[in-house]
């Protein structure tokens, strides 16, 4: 018999050192989640795939499964918490979802249909953040960057290139690139590189092809983020 | 690219990196002693340090970024940092500061015209009992006043270096009014090494199980158990160990002296006056896990502790109490080295500590695996308080049953108060653990307090209907502030400080506590500006919710602490601040034209929309 835990009621089976997180995805139940890729080292920072074990809050991407744990996920009162946390991010940053090229393919935007969020609920902060277009073949756009680190370890675990780090701290942290000039063009940065084609919003971009999959063919245009995950990706991706 | 202004940093950054060797664990050190020659760390630096410890670029800006007393743009060559902990405030450093900006022509945040001088807020530099206070180049100022900061400003205009300043300016005092069994009895150096020895290790770790020590920093986690378990973790890796250069499997022991809760400064006082006892605690705690190595993580504020520490950790290993072969004993080896914070609370947190040991960015890992498992360079760590390694080293002297005898079952043994705020006698007062706040506040002479901040802002906030309770971890768990507040305080103003302070000190990792702590401040500013509604109560509770809920750790978790307590136990000094309208726009029109009028330098009437 293999180990199980149960997440809202349901079974689903995990291997000895897996966390909640990896069991949930093989077994296509659907945490909300935007710093985790299972390609990567588990970072929970984003805080979204909090689930209630035992009655306790714990990040599911990093808490490892054991045998019997009883796991709430989505429940009424932990998608307000996710929902406020998703409100959070698109406050503190500047995202524009109408005029973004990474609309309907944007897991950002995505996660905050599924959780039903209506309104930014808090006051925009409008902080200034660098475009940087220097690359030849990629745009790095802070003002969406959720600083999920997904490119830092794309680049330093799979590219080997450290392009990538984190400067400043608390609000004023922020995605800077191993350059003298801090230039992604003046980095060794490379639009064949991993660490391009995980963001999970439009903070990295790749250039000339933004509307190959055009509007309403993308991804999350069809199906819920839960859908997608839990069915697997069937839609266009550029 | 902008021309190098620094074309022989090489050369001058040789005595430094040669100082430190080719360790990235030295990162954070090496930083610190650049920020000291240049006022800031040139992006040349930053090139020239990261080939020499071969770290990519970026790496070493993130950690210069993060820590608040390095800068990555120019400081002045003096740089005056006002301590902004309430207690300050609620002795004039808001005027104080002003009245030094003015005598300087500086705004705070910038840096003069001439590159001279730069002044700006930092969070509490431990010196509650003494203040106002202020670092001027990392080195603390104490008991700030008009005529103080007037000669200091002269110092600054004739450019006089630090270090030839009055010492009268730098005296900081113990003000230790009432000592106990720490601080009272006199302490041997090697008393209680002695003592341990001709009981045992193993013998000597029931002592501190049957003493019940609690963790001092305010979790209260039972010491013998986090020795213990740092001793088995090394026992379960048996099989594919990681050895020192003696051959014996690696693990340390880290003394946690980043005191940077606002309002403590007992650590402070520990290390002034008996850093003997808590070297002495290290030691004995190092023979029970088996560590050959420590570490004091001495906050960046303390610096101006470093030379006499040093100094006893000098007289300590002459005297065979540190080094190889201790008191003789074959094989008992065990030294220390401290490290130096740089402004960064988060670093207080153990995990977070451990990653500034290493040099990198102050960021609390994910647990498990805890510390005493794998903890510095992912080895078995024990981290503890000053006044627990200071307990320990009087236990392992004294007997369990000895220290068990004093304060409560759960509480056992003394509790060092660092008091402040408003009460005659600030200071440090040692009590048995059980004392009831009234007692305290008057043996400190607190009359007519309202309010006390029992363990700082991430403590709780005890009205005066409260004060029988006692301190004790069953009652009011505590890391040893204990900010007081008379009756004529406006307690919003402190909730107000303190959501500044989170705001401030959120490392930035997770999104509740990155934006929540914002949030937080944002919303008090608005209250405080007099433009706050009752939606916006709701929405404090609301934020404080999602901090306390998802937040990745403690700091997070406690932030909203004040603002929830004292809406609960001081509602009315919120609402007294509220419009009484029933309608208040969230945005602030006229205030968004405050970014047009600094720039044209204009407030006059017709750049103003009422």
């Amino acid at each position: 018999m293999s180990k199980t835990i149960s997440i809202d009621g349901v079974n689903i089976p995990f291997a000895d050192g897996q966390t909640i997180m990896d069991a949930a995805l093989v077994a296509k139940v659907y945490i909300p989640h935007l710093c985790h890729n299972p390609e990567f080292k588990p970072h929970g920072s984003c805080k979204l795939c909090t689930v209630n074990v035992n009655g306790r809050p714990v990040s599911s991407c990093t808490l490892p499964a054991s045998e019997g744990m009883e796991v709430e996920n989505m429940t009424e009162a932990l998608n307000n918490e996710r929902r406020a946390i998703v409100q959070m991010l698109f406050v503190e940053g500047n995202h524009l979802c109408p005029t973004c090229e990474k609309s309907g393919n944007c897991q950002l935007q995505a996660v905050a249909y599924c959780l039903g969020m209506m309104s930014p609920r808090y006051n925009h902060f409008y902080p200034p953040r660098e475009v940087d277009a220097s690359h030849p073949d990629v745009f790095l756009d802070r003002n969406r960057c959720i600083l999920c680190e997904l490119c830092l370890r794309a680049s330093r675990d799979v590219d080997g290139k450290n392009v990538f780090a984190l400067s400043g701290r608390g609000i004023g942290s922020r995605l800077v690139v191993n350059s003298a000039s801090g230039r992604l063009g003046d980095s060794t940065f490379a639009v064949t590189d991993r660490a391009a084609q995980v963001c999970p919003t439009g903070a990295i971009l790749i250039k000339r092809q933004g509307f190959s999959v055009p509007i309403g063919r993308r991804i999350y245009d069809h199906k819920p983020i839960c859908q997608v995950e839990s069915e697997g990706k069937e839609g266009e991706h550029e | 690219m902008e021309p190098c202004e620094y074309p022989h940093i090489e050369d001058q950054l040789a005595p430094v990196l040669g100082r430190h060797g080719g360790d990235p664990t030295r990162l954070l050190q090496i930083l610190r002693d650049v920020q000291d020659c240049f006022h800031f760390i040139p992006p040349e630096a930053i090139d020239c340090i990261a080939s020499h410890l071969n770290l990519s670029r970026a790496e070493v800006e993130g950690v210069a970024g993060f820590y608040s007393f390095l800068s990555l743009i120019p400081q002045g060559e003096y740089r005056l940092l006002f301590s902004d902990n309430i207690t300050d405030n609620m002795l004039g450093k808001p005027e104080l500061m002003q009245y030094f900006c003015n005598k300087l022509w500086v705004e705070p945040g910038k840096v003069s015209e001439d590159n001279l001088v730069s002044v700006d807020s930092t969070s509490c530099t431990g010196m509650c009992d003494q203040g106002p206070a202020a670092l001027v180049n990392g080195w603390p100022l104490t008991n700030l006043d008009n005529n103080r900061l007037d000669l200091i400003a002269e110092l600054i205009r004739i450019r006089k270096p630090v270090a030839e300043w009055p010492e009268m300016l730098f005296e900081v005092r113990d003000n230790i009014r009432r000592p106990g069994m720490l601080l009272g009895d006199l302490f041997v150096p090697g008393a209680g090494l002695r003592a341990m020895l001709a009981r045992g290790a193993e013998a000597t770790l029931r002592e501190v199980d049957a003493a019940n020590l609690r963790g001092r920093g305010g979790a209260g986690f039972k010491t013998a158990s986090k020795w213990s378990f740092c001793h088995a973790a090394i026992a379960e890796e048996e099989g594919s160990m990681i050895c020192d250069v003696g051959g014996n499997p690696e693990r340390f022991i880290v003394c946690n002296a980043d005191e940077g809760e606002p309002g403590t400064f007992k650590d402070r006082v520990l290390l002034s006056s008996h850093a003997d006892m808590v070297f002495e605690g290290m030691t004995v705690g190092a023979r029970v896990i088996g560590a050959r190595k420590g570490f004091l993580y001495l906050r960046g504020e303390y610096r101006y502790l470093l030379k006499p520490l040093e100094a006893v950790l000098a007289r300590r290993r002459a005297d065979g109490l540190l080094g190889e072969n201790i008191l003789d004993e074959t094989g008992f080896a065990f030294d220390i080295e401290i490290h130096l914070g740089a402004g960064a609370y988060i670093c207080g947190e153990e995990s977070a500590l451990i990653e500034s040991l290493e040099g990198k960015r102050g960021r609390p890992r994910n647990r498990p695996p805890f510390p005493v498992t794998k903890g510095y360079l992912g080895r078995p760590t024990v981290v503890d308080n000053v006044e627990t390694f200071a307990c320990a080293a009087r236990i392992a002297e004294k007997g369990g049953a000895w220290f068990a005898a004093m304060g409560t079952a759960q509480s056992t043994g003394t509790k060092i108060l660092s008091i402040s705020g408003d009460c005659a006698r600030p200071g440090i007062y040692e009590y048995p653990f059980g004392v009831t706040v009234e007692e305290v506040l008057r043996d400190c002479g607190a009359e007519d307090a309202h309010a006390v901040q029992v363990s700082g802002p991430s403590g709780t906030l005890v009205s005066w209907q409260e004060f029988g309770r006692r301190i004790a971890f069953e009652d009011l768990p505590t890391a040893g502030a204990f900010m007081v507040f008379h009756r004529k305080r406006e307690m919003f103003a402190a909730a107000h400080n303190f959501t500044h302070f989170f705001a401030h000190e959120s490392c930035g990792f997770c999104t509740p506590c990155r934006v929540g702590t914002q949030l937080q401040k944002r919303i008090m500013d608005k209250i405080a500006g007099g433009h706050g509604t009752p939606a916006d109560l709701e929405e404090l509770k609301h934020v404080g919710h999602i901090l306390g809920t998802m937040s990745h750790c403690g700091l997070g978790h406690t932030a909203a602490n004040p603002v929830l307590v004292t809406l609960k136990k001081f509602p009315g000094t919120f609402e007294r601040k509220l419009k009484a309208l029933s309608f208040e726009p969230a945005f602030d029109l006229d205030g968004a034209l405050q970014t047009a009028r600094n720039i044209t330098g204009r407030d006059d009437e017709w750049a103003h929309l009422i």
